[in-house]
């Protein structure tokens, strides 16, 4: 089986934010350390899990900057057989739809292949966009927020959690299915993992190689303000014995922030 | 005339809250707007909640009121909704962020070419535009966004806007449309997992524990005061990962991003990523045994101590609180 997984590079969820100079972004001085946003850690798990089952190749691909890379590398140490990094400047001033386009463009350069896999989210942007956008592009049928996968004779069963139940599907292969916590856990890239992953082919796609002009990569939806959320107001103690703190507590939501 | 277009989900029939909450949104935004609302409902029965649709505020409901699309299906509720953009070329299309307007929107939104921002918490009109306020990095941020063209496409998160007073005298037009309901992929089973359990995205008040709680046979403290506040049950990754609870019920940016309007925190410190989780709440309460916890500065209301001791008297005094009310 052919395998895609599209991964991002994201601060570190300890990452305590900052606010750029241009106050439309976070500042990526402040951020000490980058990772593969954690759903995309599920989804290279999973492919890696389904290529030792029935066989194939992985293939991680990232649209991103320079620092990118650092995630592919971290894709193929995990086991991915190679890379695709996809970068220009044209793609940072883009929005999803344009790196939904980026990657569908890239993933079309693979020729046929059996499963796209991708985090349910970008932890960061928290867009949940990519999987639905990337499906629709390349006219995949997708399953999203998946925590169970089972690959058959060319289906896909795939179990996700919507409010209060889980669902199964099935689909037809080739799909598109994002990852949920809860899929799998995701190993660690050995030593001998990482040494090998600097031998693996890596391959750099620009937009003009891709196809992609200005229009595509306009993008339609942009960040005019970037803010931290508002303090909150100090805290109140409730004092006195548990049974005291307890009363005290239930008269203060109900009286005075009228919550219960 | 300008049209704002918004998409209600239904399942078994029944419209859920988030669907109402984007059509008052949807009707509070057509004023400065100058815009009228429609809205898309998909599936059999559709028809039969077109009066509560516009008693929220819609001024046409749209229904593609058929047995074939009775299951959610990615590709064809998709159709749907591309087919109605298509139709009524909306300025603005509203989708509640649920599970399946997150798994909508975005199909959507690359088959018209719409700009889409996800999760909104707030909407307002400058110059005859939309602009968006919506959280990023789990809510360590908040971001204004605008948009270039139309449609303005966005999702709302469900339990922010408020519901209109429903009006039933406000006329009801109906428009019956159809699509292709064929998909390729497709739900061939659904099991409720939290029977009588509320969503936590949905719930109003939330009872969280923690670490603080010692152990997996603790947990059961936090279940009974969340039972006795009509709260929802959740948890911090620390015990997801620890295995002690599922992690549907992690709150955190790994997790649920929650705004309830009442959040309990059990024995919880307030790492960095669950902090972003949940400090949009409205109000919230921390319980702890060290005062120093990254939590109190956070919360409105604080209860240093023993959760041993004060989970119980907590619960006691929830229930006869509630007892007083019935």
């Amino acid at each position: 089986m052919k395998l895609v997984v599209c991964v991002e590079q994201v601060p570190d969820t300890e990452t305590r934010v900052r606010i750029a100079a241009s106050g439309n972004s976070i500042s990526e001085a402040d951020v000490q350390s980058w990772i593969v946003s954690p759903y995309d850690e599920f989804a290279i798990e999973e492919a890696l899990r389904i290529k030792d089952a029935k066989g194939g190749e992985v293939v991680v691909v990232s649209v991103g900057p320079e620092r990118a890379l650092a995630a592919l590398r971290t894709g193929l140490a995990m086991g991915a057989d190679s890379a695709i990094h996809v970068k220009d400047a044209a793609f940072e001033a883009s929005d999803t739809l344009g790196t939904a386009r980026a990657l569908a463009a890239a993933i079309r350069t693979l020729g046929a292949v059996d499963l796209v896999l991708c985090g349910q989210q970008g932890v960061g942007g928290d867009h949940c966009q990519i999987p639905g956008m990337l499906a629709e592009l390349l006219d995949l049928p997708q399953v999203t927020v998946a925590v169970k996968i089972e690959i058959g004779d060319g289906q896909a069963i795939v179990e996700r959690e919507i409010e209060g139940a889980r669902e199964t599907w099935t689909t037809p292969l080739p799909a598109l299915i994002s990852a949920q916590k809860g899929l799998n856990e995701p190993r660690y890239a050995a030593l001998k993992g990482i040494m090998a992953a600097k031998k693996k082919p890596l391959q750099v796609l620009d937009a003009a190689a891709l196809g992609l002009d200005a229009k595509a990569l306009a993008p339609r939806v942009r960040i005019t303000r970037l803010e931290l959320p508002p303090p909150r107001r100090p805290v109140r103690m409730i004092e006195g014995d548990a049974g005291a703190q307890a009363k005290e507590l239930v008269r203060v939501l109900h009286e005075e922030a009228k919550v219960i | 005339m300008a049209l704002i277009l918004t998409f209600a989900e239904a399942r078994d029939g029944r419209l859920r809250r988030a669907s109402l909450e984007a059509v008052s949104e949807a009707r509070r935004l057509a004023g400065p707007l100058g815009a009228s609302v429609e809205t898309v409902v998909v599936g059999p029965g559709s028809e039969a909640l077109a009066g509560e649709l516009s008693a929220h505020g819609a001024d046409r409901v749209r229904v593609f009121d058929d047995q074939a699309l009775a299951a959610y299906a990615t590709e064809s509720y998709a159709r749907a909704l591309a087919q109605a953009i298509a139709d009524t070329k909306p300025s603005v299309v509203l989708v509640p962020f649920t599970a399946m307007g997150k798994d909508l929107a975005p199909r959507v939104a690359a088959r018209v070419g719409a700009g889409l921002a996800s999760d909104c918490v707030a909407l307002e009109v400058k110059d005859g535009r939309l602009v968006a306020r919506r959280p990023m990095y789990g809510g360590k941020a908040y971001a204004t966004v605008e948009w270039a063209g139309e449609p303005q496409m966005a999702t709302l998160r469900p339990n922010v806007f408020p519901l209109r007073t429903p009006d039933a005298s406000r006329p009801v037009e109906v428009v019956r449309a159809s699509v292709d309901a064929s998909a390729r992929a497709r739900v061939t089973a659904t099991t409720a997992t939290a029977q009588g359990r509320l969503p936590l995205t949905e719930a109003q008040i939330i009872v969280s524990g923690g670490r603080g709680l010692k152990g997996p046979e603790n947990f059961h403290l936090v279940e009974s005061l969340a039972e006795a506040l009509g709260a929802a049950v959740g948890a911090s990754r620390a015990v997801v990962d620890a295995g002690w609870v599922d992690h549907q019920l992690q709150v955190g940016q790994t997790g649920r991003t929650v705004s309830p309007s009442l959040y309990v925190a059990c024995g919880i410190s307030g790492a960095i990523q669950h902090l972003a989780g949940m400090s949009s709440s409205k109000c919230i309460v921390a319980i702890n045994k060290d005062p120093d916890a990254p939590i109190f500065k956070v919360a409105d209301y604080g209860v240093q101590g023993d959760l041993f001791e004060i989970l119980p008297k907590l619960t006691e005094a929830a229930k006869a609180h509630r007892a007083s009310r019935a």
